[in-house]
Formats: structure tokens, C-alpha cells, sequence
């Protein structure tokens, strides 16, 4: 009996290697299939095993995001965001199956699964302890934020405000409103995140965009300070002081309609100085400008100050445009901000931050530091040049005219007392909106520029009567205020 | 035949009693069953459970108890089978610890050391109680009635519980049994007893068909017997799992005895006839098969009866755990309906990986080895029979119910011998791994030594 029994033992031996094989085939082979499958609730688990580093503001002694241990089985480590909705944007927020803002893009960081954090993770694996994500500290600089939002909300307005330090990029305010409370997506529920989030993609004032970065709207007068520099570096005999033709209304060619300045409204004796033009922000001089200017040169400085593709930033960014080359009209139009003109109210600071910052543009940062779980740093900002927008000269001229906007022209609701402030305010048409979109864009002191800022008012929310000068500036005044004294 | 100078040469080379690794193994065991007992801790909250001592200490004092009743009633036994046991056992015991962590019903770490206590009680008794194995020869008829009675119990009214769909269960007081389990190590003695008394008959060459003896027509009676009892149990009590476990034990032990393959290829067309056949007229054998081939078809995974949902679930804990694992508490065992029962193997796959079912299936497989080798070293053909068919469905077993839910195989329901929940099969488990040490005592023992110098013979005269 014994051959029979070893060759039992052998069909016993067979069967073990079969279901070895297969432990392998499914443990080697099919293991990433079955762990992504979206009908594996474990993989949306995980995101909550996780104790998620913390997002903060102020060198770590504001904090945006923390994780909260609950001690459950499946959703141990909660996400909160204790002042959310004035934040939202920024942070965006960790939902069960997906991520937006900061939290998306310094996932790799939050959750500790970047390659720097790889001792920390393996020493967690061994000690049986959840993985710990390294915390982020962003530039932002929580008291004039919360002006920003407080302001902007009061005055019951769509909005935007970006403010940065033009010598580093660092951003210093990011508000958008209408916003959201991201603490309601980033409950472990897929079903209420879910409904949570439909209601605000479907609802019509957009809350969930990021009005800074991510859309588009005609800049207006703003991007006078664009054409200004461009005619100003076309030719360096020229200066504030040079006088440029001011018709009250100005021919198009190739049309029977002209371009008039704001409110059909004369400028000066119809040859003013450039620095009147700007002062009074006349349509006619600059639209002539750009004109004579050309195609070309209008491309090329708007792309100087990095106007054409999507700003490399934290955040997703839309990408700017001037508008595609048309007749010569367009040209004249374009150069005021009107036309298909297309700018983000981020780009728009980058320009005022070039500006103060003698002609040198600054790639815009959100995050200051990332420290690892044991308190090393292991990311820090580190200022960086992008182009040189305007030579040192050039931008010292139209810092000039622009702190005249604020004291003689368009822009005296951003006065600071004992501070200079340079500005221009922008009131765009928006297409068929019956009302404009309102801009500030600008910095202070002049001397010395700590923040250059940005601030845009929605067309459609503001009222008929808003207006760079007198909606935004006075917006622009405050928040500039708070971080020049959050210094 | 007492001038013969030696003794003759006995089948497997003498061997000591090996007590001492038997103990250190042992030791070794229960150390590593602590450990993963604590790991689980650590894994959900931090922190040793306080049962950690305790609980060890419990787990060894049984296991300390059936190796002091193994080295005083069967010395000779394999020293391998108790430290195996125990750790299969043990590590089934701390899965279901941690299954229970999750709050799923019907995983209780409490109720499975008292059946795993009671395991052992059965173990000691029968080593106690049965000093001679041989004597269950003399049982061959009673044992069969006893282990076609127990299967059939289910389905008598009053006694007979169905339970998720199938009607294994009886019902006694608080506790249900499934007697399938006893009945399969009654049946195994049956057809030890019954093939050796028969396996000259069976063995008879009938006609010639291509290469193969084909037996004769009127000893295909037992085979067809065994046959239609597995197609009764599939079809009254929808038990696939044990129709399948009886029919192919029976088919190995046929071949076995009677060293004829073509018993197992009229074993494999019956079984093929029979799978088709049910296919045919039962939709849940037919789910089994559509599921088993698209387990991710949407269409099978929402269906509400006889779904791919707890296969495909298993399955996703087998991804999630990888090569390494998630560690001991750090997976879901909770999503995967039964993880305590049939499905437990699919636990241990997403918490101990890849590495922890390759080192589980190799301990399953020495626990089978040594069993063989009792068979092999085994002295008499009823021996010989009975150790390798216990060894064969316990082998059988883990393969039918693993290789179901690693998707080799259609899944059909049975315990993981040792680590499922479940007091009837511990019981029974426990009873078979008694047979095996008691048979391995006999196999291993020294036959009596010839006198060899007969000059020394004394005769006692009163």
C-alpha cells in the first residue's frame, strides 16, 4: 500500500503548491488590481489611518487644518479646519475620495508618503504606530486675512483679494468669496460629502472657486500700468512727464466706432502728460498707445510680466491672455484691459508686485516651511526669480505715477496715512453684464514695498455704480494696512 | 522463528521519543501565538491587552496538559503534531480575537478557548480511552451507520437547523452542531475498515479499456453508494463543501487500498457527472460557478443570493494585504461577511500578507506530512488506511475551502480545520489529530525485541 499512499502523498503535496501558487498570484500579481478596485472600501479607509500633518499659517502659531484622533476603527483620524470658509480656497479640502488646494497638492507631505519622510514611516511600520505627515506652514499672515475676508464679506461682494510680498512672492492674503465651509467635505461619508459638494457645484454664485487663481475676467484699467511700461521701455527718451495725444474720443480704424474715455468724459486739454493719463485713467492716450505700439511689443512685455500661460503656483492657476491678434482696434481696446483682454486677479499682483519690486518679477509662493514629524525642517521657501519684467528705471517711473494715482487721481480711497501707497484702480465691462467688474491693484510704502496687492469685485454683485477707485481701493487700504502692520 | 539472530529490519528506521523538542516546540508555539496576541493590541490601540499573561498562560496550560497525557499514553507519538496544532489553533484563536475587536457577530474569542479547551479534552480521552486504534476495525459497520446517521440528522425536523442557506445544523439546547464534521471521521474509519476488508475484491482487474483495468461491474456498488450519499447531502442540505470532502477522501482511499487508478478516474467522471448534473438543476450550485469565473462582474457582485460579494470582498482583502501585510488589527476583517468562519483565511491574507499564508499553508502541510508518514511507517494495512485517509481530508479540506476563497477553485463552504469558529469542527479536529498521535505512537513504537540470547531465558515456574 505504501506506493499508492506516496502517491497520495504527492496529489497532498500538489494541493498545497496549487493554493501556494495562488496566494502568491493573488498577494504579487492581482494585489494592486484588488487594492484600487473602487468597491474596496479599504483604499478610502486608509486615507483616515493616516495622522495627517497639520496645515498652518504664521510660523505653525495659527492653525488652519488639524487631525483629530477619534480612537474609531475605520475613521481614526479626522480632519478639521477650524476657521474654514475664510480659508477655503486656499486649503481646499480632504473629502473621502478626493482632495483640492494645499491638501492636494502637498498630499505627498500631509500624508508622509514622500520619499523624504521615509525613515519616519518605516519606524512607525515597525512600532506598530499610524503614520505620521509631516506639518505644512503656509506665508500667509492670518490678521490681515481675516480683514480681507471680514471686509470683503461685509461688503456683500463676489470677490477676490491676493496680496504677496513682492520681494520673496510670498502670498500674504488669498480670499475669494463667496465661499464654502470645507469641514463639510471632509466628513468620512462619502454619501453626505458627496451631496454636500453637488450642492455647491451646482449652485450659481460658484463658491467652490478659487476667484485668485483660477478664473479669468477682463483686468480694465489695471493693465493701463502694463501699457505704460511697454511705451515707457519701447523708447527711454520717455517719461512720466512726456505728452501723449488725449482725444476725447478716439477713431478706430477699420470702424465707426470710437473709444471713449470713461463716462464719454474729456481728458485734460487733449494732450496730456503720461502721468496724467495714468492719474486719471484715460482711455484715449493709452489706446493710441498701444496702437502705435503693435502687436508684437504689447505681446511681449504682457509676457514679461508672465501674461500668457498659467502662473506656476501652489494651486491650480488659469492660464492669461492679452487676446488673440485681430484688426487694430481690438489693440486699442485690448490696451486699456477691455476685449478679450483675460487676467486672474493673481496675475494682476504679479504686475504690481514686478512693479515694486524695481522690475523683478517673483515666482509667487504659498508654502513657508515643511517640518517633519520629529520638527526638522525639510522644506523652506526659497525666493525665486522669474523674469525681469521692467528695467530698475522703468519701474521707478511708473512707481511714480502710480503713488500720484493715489494722491491726485482715481485711486485716493487707498491713501494710508503716513504711508505712501502706489495704485491703480481698474472698472472693467464685462461683456454683457449690466455691471463692471471693479480692480486695485497695487503696493506700499513705495519706498520700500512690504505688500503688493491685488483686490477685484465681481461684475454683478457690486451694483451698477462700483468702481476700482471707489469699491476697492478702500478694500485694498485696509488690508494693505494690516500686513504692513502685522510687521 | 526465534533463532533468527536479528529481528527483521523494521519499515522506518527506529526513532527516539524526542520528547524534549517536542516541548521546546511547544513552548516555541504558544510564544508566538502570544506574541501575535499582543501584536493585535498594539495594532488597534496602542496597547498590550491586558489578557496578553493570562490568556497565554491559559492557552498553555491546556496545551501543557494534552502533551502530559500524549507522554503518558502514546510516548512514541510524532513530537511535531501538538506543536502544529497548537499553533494553527492558537492562531486561529487570536484571529478571532481581533475579528471580534471589529464587532462582528459571531466571532468570540471566549466561546473558541472553551471549545478549544473542550478540543483538548477530546484529545486526552480518546488517547486515554482508545489504547489500541485497531480496536475501531471491529467498528467498521457501527462507525458507518454512525457517520450516515450524523449526516443525515439536519434534516430531521425538530432537531434540524438551516442556517445561511444551508441545512448542516442541529440543534441542542443553546448550541448548534454541525455533525458533518464527526461524521467525516466516522466515515473515514468506515472506509478504512470496510476497504481493507474488501480492497482484495476491488482490486479484482475486470475488462481491459485502452490501458486501464477497469473494475467489475458489481464492485462498482460502493463507489456508486458513496456517490449518490454526496449528491443527497449537495442536494438536501445545499452542502457543497462536505458532499465534495466525503466523495474525494472516499475516492483516495479506494485507490489507496486497492492500487487500481481507474477507481479514480470513475471517481473523477462520476464527480463530473454529478457537478454538471447539479449545475443543471440547482441555480445555487450554477451561482457558485458564474461567480467563481467573474467574481468582478457588477451584475454578480450586486446580486443579493448567490453573489460574488463576500468572494470578491475576500479577495480584496487578499490585495489589500500584499506580501508583508497590514499587520495584526490594522486591516478590515468586518467587510467581509464570515470572516470568522469560512472566510478567515481571507483575514489572514490581508493582516499577516502573503508571507503569513505561505508560513500557514506550509504548517497545514507538515501537520498532512506527518500524518502520511504515520500512514507509511504504519505496521498494518488498516493503519496504513486510516492515517492516510485522515491525513488526505484534512489535506482535502484546506484545500477545498482555501482554494475557494483564493478563487483557485468554485467556492463551497467548510471550516479551516483549527482556526475557523466553530465548536463542532475543533471537536472533531481535535478527535482526528488524537487518531494520527495515537496511530504515530503505534508506528513509531519499537516492536518488542526478539530474545537473542536464549541462553538468559528464565522460566518461571510457580
Amino acid at each position: 500500500m505504501n506506493g499508492t499512499l506516496k502517491r497520495a502523498a504527492v496529489a497532498c503535496m500538489v494541493m498545497f503548491g496549487l493554493l501556494m501558487i495562488n496566494v502568491n498570484y493573488l498577494g504579487a500579481v492581482k494585489a494592486g488590481d484588488y487594492s484600487t478596485d473602487n468597491r474596496n472600501t479599504r483604499s478610502f479607509y486608509k486615507r483616515y489611518s493616516v495622522d495627517r500633518g497639520w496645515i498652518t499659517a504664521d510660523n505653525g502659531k495659527t492653525t488652519l487644518a488639524k487631525t483629530v484622533d477619534t480612537k474609531d476603527a475605520e475613521f481614526r483620524y479626522e480632519r478639521e479646519y477650524p476657521n474654514g470658509r475664510m480659508y477655503a480656497h486656499v486649503l481646499g479640502f480632504f473629502a473621502p475620495e478626493s482632495a483640492r488646494g494645499v491638501e492636494l497638492n502637498e498630499n505627498k507631505f500631509l500624508d508622509g508618503s514622500d520619499p523624504d519622510l521615509v525613515v519616519g514611516r518605516l519606524i512607525d511600520f515597525v512600532s506598530k504606530k499610524p503614520p505620521k505627515g509631516a506639518s505644512v506652514d503656509l506665508t500667509l499672515i492670518p490678521a490681515a486675512q481675516k480683514v480681507a475676508y471680514d471686509k470683503l464679506r461685509a461688503s456683500g461682494k463676489r470677490g477676490a483679494v491676493v496680496a504677496l510680498n513682492p520681494k520673496t512672492g510670498a502670498i500674504q492674503v488669498m480670499v475669494s468669496l463667496p465661499t464654502y465651509d470645507p469641514n463639510e467635505l471632509a466628513i468620512p461619508d462619502r454619501g453626505d460629502v458627496a451631496a454636500a459638494y453637488n450642492k455647491l457645484a451646482e449652485d450659481d454664485t460658484d463658491p467652490l472657486l478659487n476667484r485668485v487663481t483660477e478664473k479669468t475676467y477682463p483686468p480694465g484699467s489695471t493693465f493701463k500700468v502694463v501699457t505704460a511700461a511697454a511705451f515707457l521701455e519701447a523708447d527711454r527718451s520717455r517719461d512720466p512727464e512726456t505728452t501723449v495725444p488725449a482725444p476725447q474720443v478716439l477713431d478706430l480704424p477699420d470702424t465707426t466706432a470710437g473709444l471713449p474715455n470713461y463716462g464719454g468724459a474729456a481728458c485734460g486739454s487733449g494732450e496730456v502728460t503720461l502721468r496724467f493719463a495714468l492719474e486719471r485713467s484715460c482711455n484715449t492716450p493709452f489706446g493710441q498707445m498701444g496702437m502705435d505700439l503693435g502687436w508684437d511689443t504689447m505681446r511681449e512685455e504682457s509676457a514679461k510680466f508672465g501674461i500668457g500661460e498659467p502662473i506656476q503656483f501652489d494651486l491650480p492657476t488659469a492660464g492669461t491672455t492679452i487676446g488673440p491678434e485681430e484688426e487694430t482696434a481690438a489693440l486699442a481696446q485690448l490696451s486699456i484691459g477691455q476685449r478679450n483682454n483675460q487676467q486672474t486677479p493673481l496675475q494682476m499682483a504679479q504686475v504690481a508686485s514686478a512693479i515694486a519690486n524695481s522690475g523683478v518679477l517673483m515666482k509667487p509662493n504659498l508654502i513657508n516651511k515643511i517640518t517633519d514629524p520629529g520638527g526638522s525642517v525639510i522644506e523652506e521657501l526659497k525666493p525665486e526669480q522669474l523674469t525681469e519684467a521692467l528695467s530698475g528705471e522703468v519701474a521707478d517711473e511708473l512707481k511714480q505715477m502710480m503713488v500720484s494715482v493715489i494722491t491726485n487721481g482715481t485711486g485716493t480711497g487707498a491713501q494710508i496715512p503716513g504711508v505712501t501707497v502706489a495704485g491703480k484702480t481698474g472698472t472693467a465691462e464685462a461683456g454683457d453684464a449690466p455691471a463692471p467688474h471693479a480692480w486695485f491693484i497695487g503696493f506700499a510704502p513705495a519706498e520700500d514695498p512690504q505688500t503688493a496687492i491685488c483686490v477685484f469685485i465681481e461684475a454683478g454683485s457690486a451694483g451698477n455704480d462700483a468702481t476700482g477707485g471707489g469699491t476697492a481701493a478702500p478694500l485694498a487700504r485696509d488690508v494693505m494696512q494690516a500686513v504692513l502692520d502685522s510687521k | 522463528m526465534t533463532t533468527a539472530p536479528v529481528a527483521e529490519a523494521p519499515a522506518v528506521p527506529m526513532t527516539a521519543k524526542r520528547r524534549g523538542a517536542q516541548l521546546v516546540m511547544l513552548a516555541f508555539a504558544i510564544v508566538v501565538v502570544m506574541g501575535a496576541y499582543a501584536s493585535v493590541g498594539l495594532g488597534i490601540n496602542g496597547q498590550i491587552p491586558s489578557g496578553t499573561f493570562t490568556y497565554g498562560l491559559g492557552l498553555a496550560a491546556l496545551m501543557f496538559a494534552a502533551y502530559g497525557v500524549l507522554a503518558k499514553w502514546a510516548p512514541w507519538a510524532d513530537p511535531l503534531l501538538l506543536p502544529l496544532v497548537t499553533l494553527v489553533n492558537g492562531l486561529g484563536l487570536v484571529i478571532i480575537y481581533r475579528i471580534e475587536q471589529t464587532g462582528q457577530g459571531g466571532a468570540s474569542a471566549t466561546n473558541q478557548l472553551m471549545w478549544t479547551a473542550l478540543g483538548v479534552v477530546m484529545f486526552s480521552a480518546t488517547l486515554i480511552v482508545l489504547k489500541d486504534h485497531r480496536a475501531l476495525q471491529r467498528l467498521t459497520y457501527t462507525m458507518g451507520f454512525i457517520g450516515l446517521g450524523l449526516l443525515i440528522m439536519p434534516l430531521l425536523p425538530l432537531v434540524g437547523r438551516e442556517i445561511n442557506g444551508a441545512r448542516i445544523w442541529i440543534g441542542v439546547g443553546p448550541f448548534t452542531i454541525q455533525p458533518a464534521e464527526f461524521s467525516k471521521l466516522a466515515l473515514v474509519i468506515f472506509f478504512a475498515g470496510y476497504l481493507v476488508a474488501k480492497r482484495d475484491v476491488l482490486a479484482l482487474a475486470g475488462r481491459r479499456l485502452l490501458f486501464i483495468d477497469l473494475p467489475r461491474a458489481r464492485d462498482l456498488g460502493p463507489v456508486l453508494v458513496t456517490w449518490g450519499l454526496s449528491l443527497g447531502v449537495l442536494i438536501l442540505q445545499k452542502d457543497l463543501g462536505s458532499s465534495l470532502l466525503v466523495f474525494g477522501t472516499f475516492i483516495v482511499m479506494l485507490y489507496v487500498a486497492t492500487q487500481r487508478t481507474s477507481w479514480v478516474l470513475i471517481g473523477i467522471l462520476l464527480f463530473i457527472g454529478g457537478a454538471v448534473l447539479a449545475g443543471q438543476l440547482f441555480d445555487h450550485v450554477q451561482a457558485r460557478f458564474e461567480v467563481w469565473l467573474h467574481p468582478e462582474d457588477p451584475e454578480f457582485y450586486e446580486r443579493e443570493l448567490g453573489g460574488s460579494f463576500q468572494l470578491l470582498q475576500g479577495l480584496f482583502a487578499f490585495g489589500s494585504g500584499g506580501i508583508l501585510g497590514t499587520g495584526l488589527g490594522e486591516g478590515f476583517p468586518n467587510l467581509i461577511p464570515l470572516s470568522f468562519s469560512d472566510f478567515i483565511m481571507a483575514v489572514v491574507g490581508e493582516e499577516l500578507g502573503l508571507t503569513g499564508l505561505m508560513a500557514l499553508l506550509m504548517v497545514y502541510a507538515l501537520i498532512v506530512q506527518r500524518g502520511l508518514r504515520t500512514a507509511l511507517a504504519a505496521r498494518d494495512p488498516f493503519s496504513k488506511l486510516l492515517a492516510g485517509g485522515l491525513s488526505f481530508i484534512l489535506a482535502w479540506q484546506v484545500f477545498i475551502i482555501v482554494g475557494g476563497v483564493t478563487r483557485l477553485i468554485p467556492l463551497t463552504g467548510l471550516v479551516t480545520p483549527f482556526m475557523s469558529a466553530g465548536g463542532s469542527a475543533l471537536l472533531a479536529n481535535w478527535i482526528l489529530i488524537a487518531l494520527l498521535v495515537r496511530m504515530s505512537d503505534a508506528a513509531r513504537r519499537p516492536p518488542p525485541q526478539a530474545i537473542q540470547n536464549e541462553g538468559l531465558t528464565q522460566v518461571f515456574t510457580r
